[in-house]
């Protein structure tokens, strides 16, 4: 009995964000050199030091390979045939809601973004991006009476430059690889959030990306600067338009926790993945890393990725302070012809550091997914702990799941834990679950469910449930 | 409750069930036995709806339902419970969450309303002591590093918990020690009322000692050969099945 005949072929639910708008926009034209950096800098209205850390990545860019290492085939990206820039014509920053393009705001409603604050989800205040330029942030006022600055990356470099000179590039360089290198070049927007010290950012901040022009690359920059002792607990959610051709997402967040201060970031992920047979679908490849700069700082990564074509990152943490933490927590998907090769990098510095992972792959359908994380213990990193429990749940027969751990210790008293499980979801244990009354879609859900609530569980609540269902959707006749 | 009137099924193209006819009445405990590749787990599979087994004729009714038109959630819903030979693990999905999930989807079907989460736990409570099922085992993910007769008395504890109209024990006693047999077989005992009936599949005589059957049929090369009361059984372990293989061989080259 072959679970070929029986498990279906998948058939990929509905990507319901598929859409396009319509709306009249400003592109720039294809291609990548000096023109199209200055292009983009003067949009922008931006000082030259900022222009001139841009040339510096256009330099690096040029100058650096692509990576051979990864776990799939690298996709050639020509990249003089995409477009660096796209926004909305009707743009200059809005003061309020009304100046916004009625289209862009049915947009983001139409995809569940909140944007009339009284529509609210209570206390989740949003950054909407379309294409390459932010478009509206809400409780903007509400968060400035408490000095908590939360607002595009461009509105940053014009209103507060010197925060964003000192920390743009401290903790990915512009020569650090080569997404990073292009995203320095071109980066287009982004969110920018600075919690003064002490401060409990009282609601969850949150960016909405969507990518809606075609041929064009989505190169977001994020930079979070927790100051010491305060909080903030960030969400990052993205769609694009279904399309047949790839599309390129490089986008760089910085995070860094200084003295006692923490940082909460999530990310759900639900970008075009391309349809059933493998075409079309993003290109997901971002760099993520913080640095926990003080003693007792912590920073934590958790991401639910079930879109994309190709999803390639790894959010770090550097562990410079003495008894700072890092997390990362993941649920990745790759149904169909996706593919994910992602994981996380821990670098323990200070003593007394301590790191958990925990990654959970699915792969159902033709789905390759691959887990690289790398656990490293500095010299100076006196009993400094780590947990890494990474599982894979495979769904049918034809997906693959892959472990590339490393580990790198050079101190004695540190100490490395690695667990990791493979298990399968197989016709025997549906029919197990149906001959107890449960139907089979509900099953998949049961299961799935069940294997990824340590995940689940760390994201905001509101967030969790969208997050469940996601994942539900994504799998939705993965199991015949 | 249950009839099946020359039931004709196979698998991959091989027939199995060559014409089983089978009565079973609210409040009745029936056996199957037979030697290895008679059919009995076959039987199991099919009355279940295991999609891999065609059913090539004949037909199956409970409680005035066409069994076989019904999806298997379907037949679980409306009463029938399998208990399986091998039951499987199913890591990351507790056993509380998973019981909870298969109690709600029953009782919506049959129009009850939802058991709150007070009285469910207390559901949990009782038909743990009822069934001698530990409570540590229950919060644990379904089956998953639970030994052979763990898993057994796991099934027999859904059982309890959801209160099914005719259960099919599959092998249950195989892999079960004597005391795991004790214990299974005085929970099935405390579970059978003139409501609910059992169809018990067995290698062994051992396992009717202490379930004991009102009927026990002999199955061999898909079809029920003799049938008979309990005495049946203690002959079979007296003599085994040969002499029934015999007269089935002989009555069917006489057939010819």
């Amino acid at each position: 009995m072959e679970d070929n005949d029986i498990l279906n072929d998948l058939a990929s639910r509905e990507y319901e964000f598929g859409f396009v708008t319509d709306i009249e926009m400003d592109i720039a034209a294809a291609g990548l050199n000096e023109d199209t950096v200055k292009f983009i800098s003067g949009k922008k209205n931006e000082p030259q030091w900022l222009l001139d850390w841009r040339m510096k990545g256009l330099e690096a860019f040029r100058k650096s390979e692509m990576p051979h290492w990864q776990n799939f085939k690298m996709p050639e990206i020509d990249f003089q045939k995409i477009s660096y820039y796209a926004a909305p014509k009707k743009q200059a920053k809005y003061s309020s809601l009304e100046e916004v393009d009625p289209e862009l705001l049915k947009t983001f409603e139409k995809l569940g973004i909140p944007v009339h604050e009284q529509k609210q989800l209570a206390g989740v205040a949003v950054d909407m991006v379309f294409d390459s330029v932010s478009v509206a942030t809400t409780y903007k006022e509400k968060l400035h009476e408490l000095g908590i600055i939360f607002c595009s990356i461009s509105e940053a470099v014009q209103n507060h430059p010197d925060l964003v000179k000192q920390y743009l590039g401290s903790v990915v360089p512009h020569s650090d690889n080569v997404f990073a290198a292009l995203n320095t070049a071109v980066f287009s927007d982004g969110s920018f959030v600075y919690i003064p010290k002490g401060v409990r950012c009282p609601m969850e901040l949150s960016t909405y990306f969507r990518i809606n022009a075609e041929n064009t690359g989505q190169f977001e920059r994020t930079l979070i600067i927790a100051d010491e002792g305060s909080y903030v607990s960030y969400l990052e959610g993205c769609t694009a338009p279904q399309r047949d051709e790839n599309q390129l997402h490089a986008a760089v967040v910085e995070l860094i926790a200084l003295k006692d201060a923490e940082i909460k970031y999530s990310t759900v992920q639900n970008w075009y993945p391309g349809d059933k047979e493998g075409n079309g679908g993003i290109y997901n490849f971002v760099t993520k890393r913080g640095a926990c700069r003080g003693d007792r700082a912590k920073i934590s990564w958790t991401q639910v990725e079930t879109g994309s074509s190709i999803t390639w990152k790894y959010p770090s943490v550097l562990l410079q302070g003495n008894d700072s933490v890092g997390e990362f927590y993941s649920v990745a998907v790759t149904n169909n012809f996706q593919i994910a090769d992602t994981g996380t990098k821990m670098v323990h510095i200070g003593a007394n550091t301590r790191s958990r992972i925990i990654s959970k792959g699915i792969s159902a359908g033709q789905g390759q997914n691959s887990y690289r994380g790398l656990v490293a213990m500095g010299s100076k990193a006196d009993n400094a702990r780590n947990f890494t429990q990474c599982d894979s749940l495979l769904i049918g027969n034809k997906c693959g799941a892959h472990t590339f751990p490393y580990i790198d210790s050079k101190n004695n008293s540190a100490t490395i834990e690695h667990e990791a499980t493979t298990s399968k979801i197989g016709e025997d244990q549906i029919f197990y679950l149906n001959q107890r009354g449960i139907d089979t879609e509900q099953a998949v859900a049961l299961i799935v469910n069940g294997y990824a609530r340590e995940v689940l569980n760390q994201l905001p609540m509101e967030f969790a449930v969208e997050a469940q269902k996601l994942l539900s959707l994504t799998l939705e006749g993965s199991v015949g | 409750m249950l009839s099946i009137k020359n039931l004709q099924a196979g698998v991959e193209g091989k027939q199995i069930l060559k014409g089983i006819n089978l009565e079973v009445k609210a409040g009745e405990v029936h056996a199957i036995m037979g030697p290895n590749g008679s059919g009995k787990s076959s039987l199991a599979s099919v009355l279940a709806g295991r999609e891999n087994y065609e059913v090539t004729g004949g037909e199956v009714d409970f409680d005035g339902k066409d069994l076989i038109e019904m999806s298997p959630e379907d037949r679980a819903r409306e009463g029938l419970f399998l208990a399986f030979q091998y039951p499987v693990e199913i890591p990351g999905v507790s056993n509380i969450n998973f019981l909870k999930t298969a109690l709600s989807e029953i009782r919506k079907y049959r129009g009850l309303p939802e058991l709150s989460a007070k009285e469910f736990l207390q559901l949990v409570k009782d038909k743990q002591k009822l069934v001698e099922f530990e409570a540590k085992l229950a919060n644990r993910s379904l089956n998953e590093g639970f030994s052979g007769g763990e898993k057994k008395r796991n099934e027999v504890f859904q059982l309890a918990m959801l209160e099914p109209k005719l259960s099919i024990l599959d092998e249950t006693d195989s892999g079960l020690d004597i005391d795991a047999l004790r214990i299974v077989s005085n929970g099935i005992n405390k579970l059978r009322s003139e409501n609910n009936a059992f169809i018990i599949i067995t290698h062994y005589q051992r396992l009717l000692d202490y379930i004991v059957p009102d009927f026990v049929h002999v199955l061999y090369n898909g079809q029920i050969v003799r049938s008979g009361t309990k005495e049946l059984a203690l002959e079979l372990e007296e003599k085994g099945y040969d002499w029934l293989k015999q007269e089935y061989h002989l009555s069917e080259s006489s057939n010819q």
